[in-house]
């Protein structure tokens, strides 16, 4: 019954003090598909991703990815296994240049000793050669490779998220979860952000699973839509059937059901 | 003597002893840019760590460099014992609450130091004869250049550590941003425990240095170093590596000059007045960086 691909998830709950923040959720997400997950303000999307990720530890329930339990993996050991994600308010190492955040990733996972680094052995100069080629190639899928010598905390905002998009890649992520990834851009970066979303998940072979705010976007990008209120799943199904559902636009009233407009 | 001769005596005297308050300020500084806190045991393991040297030198009689790594090596687990029991409970809590574990757990090895190896002074062995080195005017001993070519020796190894090894970039990854640290799959734990380690080693081999220089060691003999050299990551900017080795000498420096050109008496009071002009002028330190605290 499990499928040997993808992400599924049984009755996850999480609660902070007294709110449930999360009840009773179950998602199935195929390998290759691209997921949206949306809901008003506050309705308990990021702490689902902080759950998938090991940032915060569900209350009951079960995170099953591969065919793997990971429900209470510390965020390192799911990062390894190849959940990659980005944050809301992004989180790159500011003082570094953007080349240097792709190296770091890169360094953790395929490394030399440390009396390698010391002592500098061939061997170091060939990986680290091998990992700066590794690190444009991903560079010039996202279009920073000119920016590659520029401290990641002074690139324009868009190029940040790509960026962040850019560094979790290096995990060699089979599913990549993106917390807002257009949050603050222009309609035209956003625009290009779709094209990029679909030219990774294409090229990687990744699931992406994605919240968002920007309806054109998830309308554009995903096949399928969750729908979060107030930590309960009251819809999910295609865009279309999600769309029409009057529990949806409810939820969605008096903040206007963004689509309506 | 004329004064510029007692100027450069005093100020290779001053480098021969901030190099050891640099080598426990890096401690102070490693900690505190990883987690965000002022490990105040860190002198009671530079006590510990001559304690151990001590032990190993007179009970075992082994020759200093094997006494001086088998000290640093349970320095570094103790750290790591006193991060994972003291510390790690506390990681999410507000800071004050480590701080006032730090002070604690401080006076708790001191007391502890004070039972087991007993509260009065122990001559530390004489493992290197002293000699006198007269270059023109100035003299120098051969203990101040092992002092200075050891603490030296062990920054250049750590600067190797902390930019070319995996576990050091690990390090300045957490530095910089624990969750994205996470994210890359690298483990926080272990790394602060790692820092722990390291910063703890250095202060050992620092109070085996200080040991052999004073030719004493007592359990309370980590409480001034360590404000010293406390004020000299302060003083550099902590949370900046360079900066600890820059606030080191400077200290050491500033209290040897003190001596000779006013009193001894204010030998201690100058670490403190250092304290106070740094944070009343540049409170980020010399080689800090200036930031606003995020609200």
């Amino acid at each position: 019954m499990a499928p040997t691909k993808g992400l599924e998830v049984n009755g996850l709950s999480v609660q902070f003090g007294g709110l449930k923040a999360v009840s009773n959720l179950s998602l199935a997400v195929q390998h290759g598909e691209l997921i949206g997950l949306i809901g008003p303000n506050g309705a308990g999307k990021t702490t689902v991703f902080n759950a998938l990720t090991g940032f915060c530890r569900p209350n009951s329930g079960t995170i099953i990815f591969d065919g793997h339990d990971i429900t209470h993996k510390p965020p390192h050991f799911v990062a390894q296994f190849g959940v990659a994600r980005t944050f809301q308010n992004i989180r790159l190492f500011k003082d570094l240049s953007v080349l240097d955040n792709l190296k770091i990733a890169y360094h953790q996972n395929f490394g030399y000793s440390i009396l390698g680094g010391i002592l500098r052995i061939p061997l170091y100069h060939q990986e680290e050669a091998k990992v700066i080629e590794e690190s444009v190639r991903i560079l010039d899928l996202v279009n920073l490779t000119e920016h590659r010598q520029v401290k990641a905390g002074n690139l324009a905002y868009g190029n940040q998220r790509k960026l962040e998009i850019a560094r979790a890649l290096v995990m060699k992520p089979k599913l990549l979860l993106l917390d807002e990834p257009a949050a603050g851009m222009n309609p035209f970066e956003t625009r290009e952000l779709v094209k990029l979303i679909r030219e990774i998940q294409e090229s990687f072979d990744l699931t992406v699973f994605l919240i968002e705010h920007d309806m054109s976007l998830v309308m554009n990008l995903c096949k399928r839509i969750y729908v979060l209120d107030y930590g309960l799943l009251i819809a999910s199904g295609g865009v279309d059937e999600v769309r029409n559902d009057p529990r949806v636009i409810e939820a969605y009233l008096g903040e206007d059901a963004p689509w309506q407009s | 003597m004329v004064w510029y001769t007692i100027l450069i005596q005093q100020i290779i005297n001053g480098l021969a002893l901030g190099s050891v308050y640099a080598l426990i300020a890096l401690g102070y500084t490693m900690v505190y840019g990883i987690i965000k806190l002022i490990n105040f045991a860190h002198g009671e393991i530079y006590m510990l760590g001559a304690y151990f040297g001590f032990f190993a030198l007179t009970i075992f009689n082994l020759p200093l460099i094997p006494a001086m790594l088998i000290s640093m090596l349970l320095a570094a687990i103790i750290g790591m014992g006193i991060e994972r029991i003291a510390y790690r409970p506390l990681r999410n809590a507000p800071r004050i609450a480590a701080l006032i574990t730090a002070i604690g757990a401080s006076l708790l090895i001191q007391s502890v130091a004070q039972l087991t190896f007993g509260a009065s002074f122990r001559p530390f062995p004489q493992v290197i004869p002293f000699q006198r080195i007269q270059v023109g005017p100035i003299f120098l001993t051969n203990r101040q250049l092992i002092m200075f070519g050891v603490a030296i020796l062990l920054m250049v190894l750590l600067h190797l550590i902390v930019h070319y090894t995996k576990i050091g970039k690990a390090m300045r990854a957490v530095s910089m941003d624990k969750e994205a640290a996470l994210l890359m799959g690298i483990d926080v734990d272990k790394v602060i425990s790692f820092t722990f380690a390291v910063g703890s080693a250095l202060a050992a081999a620092g109070g085996i240095l200080v040991g052999m220089y004073y030719n004493r060691i007592d359990p309370y003999m980590g409480i001034m170093p360590g404000l010293k050299a406390f004020v000299a990551a302060v003083l550099g900017g902590i949370g900046v590596i360079p900066g600890a080795v820059l606030g080191g000498f400077l200290m050491g420096t500033a209290e040897n000059l003190v001596v000779a050109f006013g009193s001894s008496t204010y030998r201690d009071a100058v670490a403190f007045a250092v304290l106070i002009l740094v944070l009343l002028l540049r409170p980020s330190g010399l080689l800090g960086k200036r930031q606003n605290e995020k609200v």
